[in-house]
């Protein structure tokens, strides 16, 4: 019987009932009295010489406040980057300037110029339109590798369009060098890891207000940390002190890392709102969203697989050039490097590896972190070489996984990360089983019947959440904790509210947390409350990305309530008239153990607060805990996908026919949710595969900037999904043994898409189709059919 | 300015627009009807679904104005007289059809004016009227399942087909 409550429960999400009825509280749903509204004037060149910016007619239109421009900004910090990664030799990377607004030069489409401030958003936008930058325009720089042979520099400052060259494990790179050299057989791919855009549906907004009556800011804003975004824009761009500033990030309508950074019209609107003396909103528009939202992905990869005649994995080399856009997002630098190069061993024992990776700057859009963040990466290229190291062997692929599988845990891989738990056969076979997999052949028949080719991919995966703990990646460049942090504050009637650093943008905490808690205490889930998104009313926090939450956020609130019930049991004991080591808390009532005597819960946190029978002299009154979890390690969730595609050999369109995903995430709290999420990053990680491109034409142009032209995955792209969770291996080193699943949807499903499209065509004769770049459009997988 | 007047919710309600405002600006600006939203400036999300005059409408393809004198419906309007959830409504948070919860309204509107036409409609005939609402995070197998339980079909049999 599935449990019906607690941990382990599909317990339907209470937050659903303000959504379902049009009362969630989205940042654009806030309006402030008397507030302006700011329209951003963004440079439509990619690159270009700033002469200065004519604001003299649009200051005088109706309803102009004021026009704000580069040079408001000069004395305030540019945005800062949260990660500074250290090169081959030792150096650390080039870090340029990157001002709130455009300053001396523009370096992309979309790069902010100027920002007009009006009674009413008609006016601002009316204005804005007669706003005139006197740009020169520069040849721009596009294409990676040419950005580092010469081409035009975007940051003439840095005298480089080369961020940083990194080595990992820079030591091992000879003896790579050495086995790939003498290896029986070297499977070699060159690919490219197309560049996305997250594109969540709610557009970014930002609320900038002051309260003149105590120096105070605050910002509301659509972000997935918002202590984060208090600590960057506070201390490094305006120079808040944190009592003064307050971010609320309330019902957030999706992120998928592109909230997670800190951006340009955060910083403005705060500005601009002490400036004024009034508060000030900016709500982008999709267009804009698409030009100013951080992109993701954007690597070109070459990737080199050694084996010995018996299939068994040598070595492994990679070169990678991965897109930095015009300036360093927030957590841009460590997405290519420590997301990336540490998850090269996928679940295989290869015994050397040695990755590469030429971050480079160029005149498009930033990229950073978009859900998965360079674990995508590595897992798509290394089970694509894979799939075709088996082609050119002859063996079948599954077989040549299965033989190289880590089977002993802990593992400590080449790339220095140490994996707890794992089990990749098991999951292994519970995929062949919810794919069904004997069935193909039967399946296979009847398309080519129906004049379709047919074709089955699978892959693994490993992913690596909870990025931790915070010493380590402090010395691997990251400019900030990885904690998470929970304040339990039980009431005297017993009720409890919980305080998280975490942020839920959809992933349902307001469910899930108290399921943890209502299940350590034996109460009902609806005694508990949850709160985030207010630096005003949360311990400090670093929010929600990476799969965290649940696995260090969750953590944090189960320390804070194992002191909660260590301090309760206390309170119990003087009651009670017994040793604390003799309470027991068991369905909300604590015990004398071995007899009958007993006090409810909440008589407990009465007596904590109406402190007439209690050890005064030992114990303080009250019941509030908090507590800050910095996890031992990461997390590895694993698994393995398979997909079944039909290509039309007439056209070359490719349809989903089925799709599979066997996971382990250790513990599961609520399957249901579980499911929710893999389910919307397979869609995600099929939209890679199939049909989603950020491109740019050689003017620097963005040509997918709207839903015209960026195929987003609708309901009738995707079929249902078979999911299944039922292999547990539990994380040995968090509480609650779970491991996060946010994101291994979105990492999983790209390989197994592209693996079946390849197998379809293979089928079929066209035998030297070995790859096909993603998106696989209908023109390019006709093309390789075209031979 | 231009003063229109319409029914929104069974109220009648009226306020002076410009000729450029658009009916979702409009709900979401004077009347503080916030459930509806605005996810793209194409009119391709869906996000801000409402019925007028009782068929699906994209609020931001539709001027204020063109509202004189109609009966608008909006999610606020979805819910039982007595504040409990609506069928569909129900459907999606017993099938988890959402999790951001921003293009939610827009898909429960697609669905009510779906099954008003159909009210059996086919898995294919369900991802194909959705055609015009873009969901980011649910990967819509459980939107999907939800209007299927909605519409009164044997969801655990189609859905695991
Ligand atoms: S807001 Fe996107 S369709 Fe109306
Ligand atoms: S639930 Fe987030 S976009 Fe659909």
């Amino acid at each position: 019987m599935p449990k019906d409550h607690g941990i382990g429960a599909s317990t339907k999400r209470r937050e659903d009932v303000r959504f379902l009825t049009g009362k969630g509280r989205y940042t654009d749903d806030i309006n402030i009295n008397g507030q302006a509204y700011a329209w951003f004037v963004r440079s439509d060149v990619a690159h270009g010489t700033l002469n200065g910016v004519d604001t003299a007619d649009a200051a005088a239109m109706p309803g102009v406040l004021r026009i704000f421009t580069g040079a408001d900004f000069e004395a305030v910090g540019g945005i800062p980057c949260g990660w500074q990664v250290t090169d081959r030799k030792g150096e650390v990377m080039l870090e340029p300037r990157h001002p709130v607004l455009a300053h001396g030069k523009v370096r992309h489409v979309g790069d902010p110029i100027a920002v007009v401030v009006a009674e009413t958003l008609e006016q601002a936008r009316d204005a804005a339109e007669a706003v005139v930058p006197d740009i020169t325009e520069l040849e721009p720089v596009l294409d990676m590798k040419a950005a580092v042979q010469g081409g035009p520099l975007v940051h003439d400052e840095i005298g480089s369009n080369l961020c940083y060259d990194w080595g990992f494990v820079e030591e091992n790179k000879e003896a790579v060098d050495a086995a790939i050299k003498g290896a029986h057989h070297v499977t070699t791919l060159e690919l490219v890891n197309n560049r996305l855009i997250a594109n969540p549906m709610e557009p970014r907004v930002a609320v900038g207000d002051y309260a003149q009556h105590d120096d105070s800011s605050t910002l509301y804003t659509t972000s997935q940390n918002p202590h984060v975004i208090r600590l960057l824009m506070g201390a490094f761009v305006l120079g808040i002190p944190e009592h003064k500033l307050r971010v609320v990030a309330p019902d957030v309508g999706g992120g998928f890392g592109t909230k997670i950074f800190h951006y340009a019209e955060e910083a403005f609107v705060t500005f601009a709102a002490k400036e004024l003396k009034r508060a000030v909103k900016w709500t982008a528009t999709r267009s804009e969203a698409f030009i100013s939202d951080a992109h993701g992905r954007d690597h070109v990869t070459k990737i080199e697989l050694a084996l010995d005649a018996d299939g068994h994995f040598l070595a492994l080399r990679t070169d990678t050039y991965a897109n930095m856009g015009a300036y360093l997002s927030t957590f841009a630098p460590s997405v290519p490097t420590w997301l990336h190069g540490t998850l090269m061993a996928g679940n295989y024992k290869t015994p050397l590896i040695y990755v590469n990776v030429k971050a480079v700057f160029t005149n498009t859009v930033p990229v950073d972190a978009y859900r998965g963040a360079g674990r995508p990466e590595a897992t798509f290229q290394l089970e694509r070489v894979i799939d075709k190291a088996a082609r050119e062997m002859g063996v079948d692929p599954i077989e040549l996984r299965r033989k190289n599988f880590i089977t002993e845990f802990p593992y400590a891989t080449p790339v220095a990360v140490e994996y707890d738990t794992g089990d990749y056969h098991a999951t292994m076979d519970k995929l062949l089983e919810i794919a069904d997999v004997a069935g193909f052949d039967a399946r296979l028949a009847k398309s080519k019947a129906n004049g379709k080719l047919r074709g089955l991919g699978m892959n693994c995966y490993i992913e690596a959440c909870g990025i931790a703990p915070s010493n380590l990646v402090g010395q691997l460049g990251a400019r900030a904790g990885l904690y998470e942090s929970a304040t339990v504050r039980v009431n005297a009637t017993g009720g409890l509210v919980v305080m998280t650093g975490s942020h839920s943008h959809g992933q349902g905490h307001e469910t899930s947390f108290p399921q943890v808690i209502a299940e350590m205490i034996g109460i009902d889930e609806n005694m508990v409350e949850i709160v985030h998104g207010d630096t005003a009313n949360t311990p400090m926090g670093m929010g929600t990305y990476g799969s965290r939450s649940l696995a260090v956020g969750g953590s944090a609130m189960v320390r804070a309530t194992e002191k909660i019930i260590a301090k309760a049991k206390k309170i119990a004991a003087h009651i009670l008239e017994a040793s604390d080591a003799d309470i027991e808390l068991k369905d909300g009532s604590f015990t004398v153990a071995g007899t009958d005597k007993s006090l409810a819960w909440g008589d407990v946190c009465l007596a904590a607060y109406v402190p007439h029978n209690y050890p005064l002299a030992d114990l303080e009154p009250g019941l509030e805990e908090t507590a800050f979890y910095d996890p031992a390690n990461f997390t590895y969730p694993s698994g393995a996908y398979a997909c079944e595609v039909e290509v039309d050999p007439e056209t070359g369109k490719v349809t989903i026919e089925r799709f599979a995903a066997a996971d382990d995430f250790g513990n599961i709290v609520n399957p249901m949710i579980v499911d929710g999420q893999v389910h919307g990053g397979i869609a995600q990680g099929i939209g890679q595969a199939l049909m989603e491109g950020a491109s740019y034409d050689e003017a620097g142009q963005l040509v997918s900037g709207s839903y015209m032209d960026y195929t987003m995955p609708r309901a009738d792209d995707l079929p249902f999904y078979t999911v299944d969770h039922s292999c547990q291996t539990p994380c040995t080193h968090n509480p609650l043994g779970v491991k996060g699943c946010g994101e291994a949807g979105a990492i999983g499903s790209p390989p197994s898409v592209v693996n079946a499209v390849v197998d379809a065509l293979q089928r079929a004769g066209h035998t030297n189709v070995t790859h096909i770049d993603m998106p696989l459009s209908p023109a390019r997988v006709w093309a390789a059919m075209q031979g | 300015m231009s003063n229109v007047t319409m029914k929104v919710n069974g109220k009648p309600v009226s306020g002076d627009v410009e000729g450029r405002t658009l009916l979702v600006d409009f709900l979401r600006g004077p009347l503080g009807l916030t459930g509806t939203h605005v996810g793209c400036d194409t009119s391709q999300c869906g996000a801000c679904v409402v019925h007028v005059n009782g068929e699906a409408v994209k609020a931001c393809a539709m001027f204020a104005l063109e509202a004189e004198g109609a009966e608008v419906r909006t999610i606020e309007g979805m819910a039982e007289a007595d504040g409990s959830l609506g069928t569909i409504q129900a459907a999606f948070q017993e099938h988890h059809g959402l999790q951001c919860g921003f293009c939610t309204p827009g898909m429960v509107m697609s669905a009510a004016a779906l099954l008003k036409d159909n009210p059996k409609p086919s898995e294919a005939e369900i991802r194909e009227y959705l055609e015009g609402n873009i969901c980011r995070c649910t990967g819509y197998h459980n939107i999907v399942k939800a209007i299927l339980a909605a519409s009164g079909q044997d969801v655990p049999a189609i859905a695991a087909e």
